[in-house]
C-alpha cells in the first residue's frame, strides 16, 4: 500500500519554478530518500507534503488525505523534524516534551507513557530538568526526532536531520529511523549526506526541480553507472584530471576529498576486457609527467555519489 | 482545541519567566515613560517671565505692577528703563512679556482719563501667547475696577455690576492638563508595549524556525495566536493597573467612574493591541523590523491622531476619518470618561465595541496570512 502518493506537483513562486511536475509514491514502512542539492526543491515538496504550502497544481495524498484539500488531516497524520531541530532552547527537556505532546493532544496517561519513550530513545533519562540549550547537538537531535514522532504519526518527514551532527550521532540516529520504519512508520527524508541515502530503501533524485532518477540504490547505480569507475590517489589530483580529460576516455571525472573518481567511457572496456589495463592506461599516461606520483589506483564499486554526479552533469550537458 | 491553547500559553510563560531582563524591562519602562511623560507634558503656563518699562515710576505705577507681582502666574524678571532694552528683552528671550506703563500713568488716573498700557507678548508660540494675553486681560480688569470701587465709593455710589460672570470648570476643576494628558499616556504606553511584546516574541519563533514546528502541527492559526496572545493579556492588565495605581499615587488620577467599565475596556483595547502586534509580525522577518515596524505603527498614530495631544475636532476632515483607525482614540475616550468625568457606562459603552471590532479583524486578517502563506 502507498503511504503517499505524488502527482504532477508543481510549485511556482513568481516567475521561479521550484519543484517542477514531479511524481512518485513511497510506500508503507519504507525509508525513502529524497536527494538533490541545495535549491533543488526539497524543501518546498517537503513543506507542500507536510499541508503547509499549497501546491500551484498537481495533488498528493499524503496517508490518503489530499494535501491541497485536506490539509488538516494531513497534519495530523504526520510527523515533521527539520535540520533546525525546532526545540525550544530556552525550556528544559520535560517542558520541550510536554509543549510538543500538548499541541498533539496528548494528556495524562498516554503524555507520560510517551514521554517515557522520548526520554529512552533520546538518551535523556535522568536530565529530564535540563535546559535544552545545553544539551549536545546528537542529543537535540533525538529529542527533536521523539518530539515530533510523539503523537505516533503513520508517517514522518526529515528535512536533513543530520546536518552539523557528528558521524556516531548520525549513526544512532539512523539506527532509531530503522527501528521506527521496522515498527511500519514511513520515513521520508531528504539528506545531502550520499552515504546516508545508501540506508534507504528507495531514492529519487530531482535537480532544478526535476526527478531526474528514482529507484533503490543498487538498481540506480546498475542503471547509470554502467562503465568502470576508478579511484586514483596522486600527488596532484587537479594535474591528473586536467591531463585525463584531454584524452577522451572518462565520461565524468568528479573530485572525492583527496581522490579522483574516474567514471571510464565504454568504449575502453569494449577493446579491451583486462581490467588492469584500464589501469595501466591511466598509469601511463601520468607517468609521462614527472612530478605527478600516483599512490594508489584501483578500480571500486561505484557510490551513490557517483550516480548523482553523473546525472547531474549529464543533465547540465544535455541542456547544453 | 483548548488543550492546544493551554499548552502554547503555558510554554510561552515559561519562556517569559526564564528570561528576567525583559521581563524587568516589560514593567520598569512603562512606569518611567509614565513619570517623565506625566511631569514633562504640560499646557499650564505657570510663572510667566515678565520684564517691566516703569516710565511714571509713582506709587500708583508701582500699585498697578505689584497686583501682577502678587500673583502666581507672573514673575518680574526685570526692570528696564529704555525702548532698546526692551526689545532686548524679548528679543534674547529672557521675558515673555514686558509692560511699559506711560509716564502720566498715575496724573490721568487722578484726572479719570483713559490710560493706555502696553504689553509685548512674545508671540512665537501662539497657544502660550494667548494664555498670557488672557492673564493680562484678567489682571488689568480686576486693577481697573479696584478703582473704579475707590472713585464710586468717594462719590457715595455703590457700585452696580448688571451681570456676574461665575464660571465653574467641570470634570477638571483646575484645568490641569496633566488630568487631560494621563489617559492617551496610558492608552500610548499600552499600545506600544503590548504591540511589540506580540510581534517580537512571534518573530522570535520565526527566526528560530520553531514556528515551523507548529505549523506542520495540528495546530490551527486561530489557536496559534490565541495561545500567544493570552499570556501578554495578562501581563500587559499587570501592567495597565501598575499605571493607574502610579497615576493615583503620582498626579491624583483616581477611577471616578465604573471599575468593571474600566477593566472590560482596558481588556478590549489591550486585545486590539496584542492582535494588532500579531498582524506586524506576519509581515516581519526579523526581530529588529518587528520592533521599528511595532513602535512606528502603535506609537505615531497613537500621540499625533487619536485625540491625545490634538483635538480630533480641530483636524481637517479627511483626517478625521483617518483618525477612526486607531484604537487608541477609542479607549481615550473611554479612559477620559471614566478617570475624569466618571460617567455612566451608556455614554462610553460603545468604544468597547468598536475596541473589540478592530481585535476581531486584526486576529481575521492574521490568521488568513498565517495559514494562506508562508508568512509566520
Amino acid at each position: 500500500m502507498n503511504s503517499i502518493e505524488v502527482k504532477n506537483l508543481s510549485k511556482v513562486f513568481g516567475n521561479f519554478i521550484s519543484v517542477n511536475n514531479i511524481s512518485f509514491e513511497v510506500k508503507e514502512g519504507e525509508v525513502f530518500g529524497f536527494l538533490g542539492s541545495n535549491g533543488a526543491g526539497k524543501s518546498t515538496t517537503i513543506k507542500m507534503l507536510c499541508g503547509i504550502l499549497e501546491p500551484t497544481s498537481g495533488d498528493a495524498l499524503v496517508g490518503g488525505y489530499s494535501i491541497a484539500t485536506q490539509p488538516d488531516e494531513v497534519k495530523k497524520n504526520i510527523g515533521y523534524m527539520s535540520q533546525k531541530f525546532s526545540l525550544y532552547n530556552d525550556l528544559t527537556v520535560n517542558e520541550n516534551i510536554n509543549f510538543f505532546g500538548g499541541v498533539y493532544g496528548l494528556e495524562n496517561k498516554l503524555l507520560k507513557d510517551r514521554k517515557k519513550w522520548v526520554l529512552e530513545i533520546s538518551g535523556l533519562e535522568g536530565r529530564e530538568d535540563t535546559l535544552t540549550s545545553s544539551l549536545s547537538v546528537g542529543f537535540k537531535q533525538r529529542l527533536a526526532l521523539g518530539c515530533a514522532v510523539i503523537h505516533e504519526p503513520k508517517i514522518i518527514f526529515l528535512d536533513e536531520p543530520t546536518g552539523g551532527v557528528d558521524p556516531i550521532s548520525r549513526r544512532k540516529f539512523w539506527d532509531l529511523i530503522t527501528d521506527l520504519s521496522d515498527k511500519g512508520t514511513t520515513v521520508f527524508v531528504t539528506t545531502h549526506y550520499l552515504d546516508e541515502a545508501e540506508f534507504c530503501g528507495r531514492i529519487i533524485l530531482i535537480d532544478a526541480g526535476i526527478l531526474i532518477a528514482a529507484g533503490s540504490p543498487k538498481e540506480l547505480k546498475k542503471e547509470y553507472i554502467k562503465n568502470k569507475v576508478i579511484q586514483l590517489d596522486c600527488s596532484d589530483i587537479y594535474k591528473a584530471a586536467e591531463i585525463l580529460e584531454k584524452e577522451n576516455i572518462t565520461d565524468s571525472i568528479s573530485i572525492f576529498g583527496n581522490s579522483l573518481h574516474l567514471t571510464m567511457k565504454e568504449q575502453i572496456r569494449s577493446l579491451n576486457e583486462l581490467e588492469d589495463d584500464e589501469i595501466k592506461i591511466i598509469t601511463d599516461l601520468l607517468s609521462n609527467d614527472n612530478d605527478l606520483k600516483i599512490y594508489h589506483i584501483s578500480e571500486i564499486s561505484p557510490s551513490l555519489e557517483d550516480v548523482f554526479l553523473y546525472l547531474v552533469e549529464k543533465k547540465t550537458a544535455d541542456e547544453e | 482545541m483548548k488543550n492546544k491553547i493551554l499548552s502554547i500559553t503555558k510554554k510561552e510563560f515559561l519562556q517569559i519567566s526564564r528570561d528576567k531582563r525583559t521581563l524587568m524591562i516589560i514593567f520598569i519602562l512603562p512606569v518611567a515613560l509614565l513619570i517623565l511623560f506625566g511631569y514633562a507634558i504640560t499646557l499650564d503656563v505657570n510663572s510667566i517671565n515678565m520684564g517691566v518699562y516703569d516710565k511714571d515710576n509713582t506709587e500708583a505705577s508701582r500699585d498697578f505692577i505689584n497686583s501682577f507681582s502678587g500673583s502666581s502666574y507672573f514673575k518680574i524678571v526685570t526692570y528696564v528703563d529704555n525702548d532698546e532694552d526692551v526689545n532686548k528683552l524679548l528679543d534674547d528671550g529672557i521675558v515673555q512679556c514686558v509692560v511699559v506703563i506711560p509716564d502720566k500713568f498715575s496724573a490721568d488716573i487722578a484726572r479719570k482719563e483713559d490710560v493706555n498700557i502696553q504689553f509685548l507678548i512674545d508671540g512665537l508660540d501662539a497657544n502660550t501667547a494667548s494664555i498670557i494675553l488672557n492673564y493680562v486681560n484678567a489682571a488689568t480688569r480686576s486693577y481697573s475696577a479696584e478703582i473704579t470701587k475707590e472713585v464710586l465709593a468717594v462719590k457715595g455710589i455703590k457700585q452696580y455690576v448688571p451681570i456676574d460672570l461665575e464660571p465653574q470648570f467641570w470634570y477638571n476643576k483646575d484645568l490641569d492638563t496633566t488630568q487631560y494628558f494621563l489617559p492617551g499616556l496610558i492608552a500610548m504606553l499600552l499600545i506600544i508595549i503590548a504591540v511589540i511584546l506580540t510581534s517580537i516574541s512571534l518573530v522570535r519563533e520565526k527566526e528560530l524556525g520553531t514556528i515551523e514546528q507548529i505549523r506542520v502541527s495540528p495546530v490551527t492559526s486561530f489557536e496559534l495566536i490565541i495561545g500567544k496572545i493570552i499570556p501578554y493579556l495578562i501581563i500587559s492588565l499587570v501592567i495597565a493597573y501598575s499605571i493607574l495605581l502610579m497615576g493615583k499615587v503620582l498626579f491624583d488620577v483616581t477611577v471616578k467612574g465604573s471599575h468593571l467599565f474600566l477593566f472590560l475596556g482596558t481588556m478590549s483595547y489591550l486585545l486590539a493591541s496584542l492582535s494588532m502586534g500579531v498582524l506586524i509580525s506576519t509581515f516581519a522577518d526579523s526581530q529588529q523590523v518587528a520592533f521599528q515596524m511595532s513602535q512606528l505603527i502603535s506609537q505615531l498614530p497613537t500621540v499625533i491622531l487619536s485625540g491625545f495631544v490634538f483635538p480630533i475636532e480641530s483636524m481637517p476632515f479627511p483626517i478625521q476619518i483617518v483618525s477612526n483607525f486607531i484604537p487608541a482614540k477609542y479607549f481615550i475616550i473611554l479612559l477620559r470618561d471614566i478617570l475624569i468625568k466618571g460617567v455612566s457606562p451608556e455614554v462610553y459603552g460603545t468604544q468597547i465595541l468598536y475596541l473589540l471590532g478592530f481585535a476581531v479583524v486584526f486576529i481575521f486578517l492574521a490568521a488568513r496570512r498565517i495559514r494562506k502563506e508562508n508568512t509566520v
